[in-house]
């Protein structure tokens, strides 16, 4: 079996300009910051960003990754806003296809499946069908006849996820109360990459109840060991979020000069330099 | 016992909104529609299914009662079997409602949060407002985006499960029970001046013979104030001056 790891640096550079990149995790929860670290420390640009959104979107936006977001929401949770989206949102600074969470799915699903599209009703009647002018409906072909979106698939270049464990191979276990759409990302995208707290010996994994490996190793395609890979946002039961660091992190998104400066500190040096300058910040 | 808060009566007027909902998923967003949902479990409405806001749903005691990631909430809410009270930072007299952005699509004044669940909430199963601060600011004649579909919009989209139910403020309760769905007043907060009710929101209200939302009863105070919130937090949330 192959043995599929990879650095952070490894999976970026097998991306382009212009990719449309799959962001697992949901709001600050469970994200593959260290990935999304990784490609603010890299030359790529003009991603097509597809997340349920948290600090990623955020950060991606403030380092000028991002030509377009495809979003139902972009929220740090336990803060409303993430300041760097609303202000590249406010700037018109991206892009965007703003859909309901639930369509977000259905498209993904779609591309999954090797669908042109799937029937949903969400959207029916609100403003998500008036923004988006390529968007359609469809008429059922029985009786009913009833009108439904025809959510098109959302096919992804490639998918970023992170969870609690993996082996070597890409079979990949979350420990925490939920799996969000990880799975889903993989199966959309066409390469594949997950970072997780621990790279383990298969056995290991399969020591828990089996319905927590949620990713099988056909549906990976690098793994990456980033202890503390999701910080700051929360990958229990490894760790929560860290509501403390994501203050700081919106507390500085809010004003330029501090952004600056929390951008030298904490993100010009790389994943091991971020770590260390976290523990310091936390001191 | 003291005196009937501000607050509590929003709390009953939350808990009335599930009164006749079943085995449903009740998903209210917020401290006091919570605080609603769950005195409603404890009095008219013992069947509900209530969340712990991540994937754990909890029984009446708190103890864990089952699963229910936000995949399941997803399928929950295609099949119907749910009840959601959202936020709104703008809802219309035809219950349209925004939490996208205010102003412009294309290049907003203010990012929210984004449509989340609003067009498929509206879509596919019941669906009520909580208004904590009510002002013309958010009460408004028409919304900037329409996140959430109110009445005129889903009837002219042929919306089949639509059921935008109630609005409950700070200050009143509004239904849509009129012939065309356009929003209508149906209780004024004891203590809350009509004509206040009338300066605050942003389109027209006919206030004759609308009566007084009712006081909690004194078995729901003593649950909500000895059981669901014996710290108060509902008062900082609606304060009662």
């Amino acid at each position: 079996m192959r043995d599929k790891r990879m650095s952070a640096a490894e999976v970026i550079a097998e991306l382009a300009d212009g990719m449309t990149v799959g962001i697992g995790g949901w709001g600050s929860r469970r994200k593959p910051m260290a990935l999304v670290r990784a490609i603010l420390a890299s030359p790529l640009r003009d991603l097509t960003v597809v997340s349920y959104g948290g600090p990623d979107l955020g950060l991606l936006c403030a380092a000028g990754k991002v030509r377009r977001a495809v979003f139902g929401f972009v929220t740090l949770d336990t803060i409303p806003y993430d300041p760097h989206f609303s202000r590249a949102r406010q700037d018109a600074a991206i892009a965007v296809r703003e859909l309901d969470e639930g369509m977000l799915q259905c498209g993904l699903r779609a591309a999954a499946h090797r669908l042109p599209f799937l029937p949903i009703r969400a959207g029916l009647g609100s403003d998500v069908l008036t923004l988006d002018p390529a968007l359609r409906t469809v008429r059922s072909p029985y009786d009913d006849g009833e009108e439904l979106i025809a959510m098109p698939a959302l096919p992804l270049d490639a998918a970023l996820v992170h969870l609690n464990r993996a082996d070597r191979h890409g079979n990949a276990q979350y420990l925490g109360p939920d799996p969000y759409f990880d799975d889903l990302f993989c199966l959309a995208a066409r390469r594949r990459y997950v970072s997780c707290e621990r790279i383990v010996p298969t056995a290991e994994l399969t020591g828990a109840a089996p319905q927590t490996l949620l990713l099988n190793r056909m549906m990976v395609d690098g793994v990456v060991e980033e202890p503390g890979g999701a910080h700051p946002t929360s990958c229990v039961p490894d760790y929560g979020r860290d509501e403390a660091f994501q203050r700081h992190y919106a507390e500085a998104a809010r004003d330029p000069a501090a952004w600056s400066s929390f951008a030298d500190r904490f993100l010009a040096g790389g994943e091991n330099t971020y770590r260390a300058a976290v523990e310091e910040w936390a001191v | 016992m003291s005196a009937v808060s501000r607050a509590e009566v929003c709390v009953a007027a939350c808990a009335d909104l599930f009164a006749d909902d079943g085995e449903v998923l009740a998903s209210p967003m917020g401290l006091i529609p919570s605080l609603g949902a769950r005195l409603a479990r404890l009095t008219d409405a013992p069947d509900l299914l209530l969340s712990d806001g991540e994937a754990t749903l909890l029984g009446p005691d708190g103890a864990p009662e089952g699963w229910l990631p936000f995949r399941q909430v997803f399928d929950v809410v295609a099949s119907g079997r749910r009840h959601v009270v959202m936020g709104a930072n703008q809802v219309d007299r035809y219950g349209n409602q925004n939490i996208s952005c205010i102003g412009p699509h294309e290049r907003p004044v203010r990012q929210l949060l984004g449509m989340r669940g609003a067009p498929g909430n509206t879509a596919n199963h019941r669906t009520s407002y909580w208004v904590p601060r009510h002002s013309r600011r958010v009460l408004v004649e028409a919304v900037d985006v329409v996140s959430g579909v109110g009445h005129d919009r889903a009837r002219a989209a042929g919306v089949r499960f639509h059921d935008v139910y109630r609005v409950v403020t700070n200050l009143a309760v509004f239904d849509f029970g009129t012939p065309d769905g356009a929003i209508r007043l149906r209780s004024v907060h004891p203590g809350v001046d009509v004509e206040e009710v009338v300066a605050q929101t942003g389109f027209p209200v006919r206030t004759d013979g609308v009566p007084a939302s009712r006081t909690p009863s004194p078995t729901e105070l003593e649950l909500l104030r000895t059981v669901l919130d014996p710290d108060g937090r509902r008062e900082k949330e609606v304060p009662s001056s």
